[in-house]
């Protein structure tokens, strides 16, 4: 008996070998497509927006007349809300990440904190901005000032940077460890001497990604209320601010074409902010991670 | 240099060592509590969300009733005279915009997965895979700008009855927006299906695409779908993209080409409006919020449930 039908089978193979080929093709254009719109985008923000860059809009304040309006307030507003989210998430962070890898146990309620850190991952940023109105605007009487925004924010990035630091710290092998403790050193200064200085690299490329995404997050900080429009700086982190992507939205939202330009060169120093940083953390990465 | 000077600074170094114990001792019991206080700050922030979320919703339910809220098709919370609270329509704005989403996302999400996982070559995948990752992390409100200055002109050349806001031209670009995690995330699945099952098709004389098909799509789906519902759950709490290019008229039914409201860009439009403290209004975006909050709860308890339960295991 045969088990292959020889003619059927030589029928077939010039369409199936026909498929093969156009899904290679209609494959490699989806993964293009990308690419493409990525391509689109910058085109279309940079010529949108070219035109108004200059020293001026960095050091202008905002303004109704379009052509004299700046960024100022957002860039500076920006800086500010960085100063207060990295100490406190990266603290929070590690010091997480520290006592899940290093010191608790296996148990339920360490269990409950890794579900609960990753189930935090996947609530919406808007959720986030819902909790700083009640917590840190209304129950701590902060209003919309720089440390009600940068608590927000802070919690609302931690996740990623609790997750980074745990596995850079799982990445520091246990010889390292065992020798520190044969000198006679204790737990704590094998962490702080060994285990923190071999893991730093990937906990800086965390934080650093954590904190580009705190930059470009827009969503919870209108809900917690800051003002789109505000001519002054913040002296201190209980004065009220703004940002830049809450510029652009301002700028967004207003029908004319100018300001819609002026939001397209918001945007360009918005990202080229974004590029910055990501270029600093990959750097990081290459330069001084070690592989054991 | 202590054994020079004679036994008696030994003693006096021993002694020395002894007291600094003590004050290592302190230090490392204290530590691992100081620590643990961290760990729980992210408990906190889960049980600040939820009671924060009930508490508010419940005291909005003291002004509207449950049922009007689940079963009403009309929300006119900005009526003077009698003010009608019915999710519906945001939840139909939400998820015309998801369904979009979906549409766009999965067919290019998955053919790049295809693609990077068995056709691409090392160096191909080392160039692209980055670049998916820049897209993906590119902040929302960009997006939001590239739907309501570009996306909506272009399609309102095709679709001439289409309104400057609508659902169509944000949910394509959510769809371009969630595109890379359900790449990058499929392609992870994809690449952890070993190479001898490739190989044992591949030697019945499959051709590369009915390996994909037939061999790996199906090795791996458990990731896939779970990379589906995760990108889903992205897309139903998608904020500012919704609220430049949607509108802010919460209507129910199918419709994509007027103008719409989301649950999200409900609570951005009060956020951003005059709504005083106390007011109905200001409880009704903690209702919205509960009800988008377990709606990305459940599709992340799903995707986790998908990835454990359907995994197989070589």
């Amino acid at each position: 008996m045969k088990l292959i039908d020889h003619s059927k089978v030589v029928k077939n193979m010039a369409p199936r070998l026909l498929w093969n080929q156009v899904f290679k093709v209609i494959f490699f254009i989806a993964t293009l497509f990308g690419l493409f719109v990525l391509g689109i985008l910058l085109y279309r923000i940079f010529t949108q927006g070219s035109g108004y860059l200059s020293l001026d809009f960095l050091q202008n304040l905002p303004s109704r007349k379009p052509e004299r309006a700046g960024i100022k307030t957002a860039l500076i507003g920006t800086v500010w809300l960085v100063g207060v989210v990295a100490p406190v998430s990266l603290l929070i962070g590690v010091g997480t990440a520290l006592y899940l890898e290093e010191y608790a146990k296996k148990s339920r309620f360490t269990d409950f904190i890794q579900v609960n850190i990753s189930n935090l991952a996947g609530v919406p940023s808007i959720v986030f901005g819902l909790l700083g109105l009640t917590l840190f605007v209304r129950a701590f009487a902060l209003g919309t000032s720089v440390l009600a925004a940068g608590l927000t924010m802070s919690l609302l990035v931690l996740p990623v940077i609790i997750v980074a630091s745990q596995e850079a710290i799982r990445a520091v092998p246990n010889e390292l460890r065992e020798a520190s403790f044969g000198m006679g050193a204790t737990k704590w200064q094998t962490i702080i001497r060994v285990v923190l200085p071999a893991a730093i690299p990937g906990i800086l490329t965390g934080g650093i990604l954590a904190l580009s995404r705190a930059i470009g997050e827009t969503a919870p900080l209108v809900v917690l209320g800051l003002p789109l429009f505000i001519a002054f700086l913040p002296k201190t982190v209980f004065d009220t601010f703004t940002v830049l992507p809450m510029q652009i939205y301002n700028w967004t939202s207003r029908p004319q074409e100018e300001f819609h330009a002026l939001a397209a060169a918001g945007i360009i120093i918005l990202l080229v902010m974004l590029i910055i940083m990501n270029s600093i953390a990959v750097l990081i990465r290459n330069k001084f991670q070690k592989r054991y | 240099m202590a054994l020079k000077k004679g036994s008696s600074s030994i003693q006096k170094l021993i002694e020395e060592k002894k007291k600094n114990k003590s004050v290592h001792s302190i230090i490392e019991k204290l530590i691992p509590t100081i620590l643990l206080l961290t760990a729980v700050i992210s408990v906190l922030t889960t049980f600040g969300i939820v009671f924060t979320l009930i508490f508010e919703t419940f005291t909005f339910f003291t002004k509207v009733s449950f049922i009007e809220f689940i079963t009403s098709k009309k929300w006119y919370p900005f009526s003077e005279t009698q003010g009608s609270y019915g999710i519906l329509p945001l939840v139909s704005g939400t998820l015309r915009v998801t369904l979009i989403a979906i549409i766009v996302a999965v067919p290019i999400g998955l053919a790049s997965a295809i693609f990077l996982s068995e056709y691409a070559h090392e160096n191909t995948r080392r160039i692209i895979k980055p670049i998916l990752e820049v897209l993906a992390g590119i902040p929302t409100i960009v997006y939001g700008f590239f739907a309501l200055t570009f996306v909506t002109p272009i399609l309102r050349e095709f679709i001439p009855q289409l309104e400057i806001f609508n659902a169509l031209s944000p949910g394509i670009v959510i769809g371009i927006m969630i595109t890379p995690m359900i790449a990058s995330l499929s392609e992870d699945a994809m690449s952890s299906v070993p190479n001898s099952m490739r190989e044992g098709a591949l030697a019945l004389g499959s051709t590369k695409f009915e390996v994909s098909m037939k061999v790996v799509l199906p090795a791996a789906i458990s990731g896939i779908v779970a990379s589906i519902v995760l990108a889903v759950s992205r897309a139903i709490g998608e904020t500012m993209i919704v609220a430049v290019a949607g509108g802010s008229t919460p209507t129910w039914g199918w419709d994509v080409t007027g103008s719409i409201q989301t649950m999200t860009a409900y609570i951005v439009q009060v956020s951003t409006g005059d709504a005083g403290y106390g007011t109905t209004i200001y409880y009704s975006i903690y209702a919205v919020g509960m009800t988008l909050f377990v709606f990305t709860l459940v599709m992340n308890l799903l995707a986790q449930y998908i990835a454990k339960r359907f995994r197989e295991v070589y």
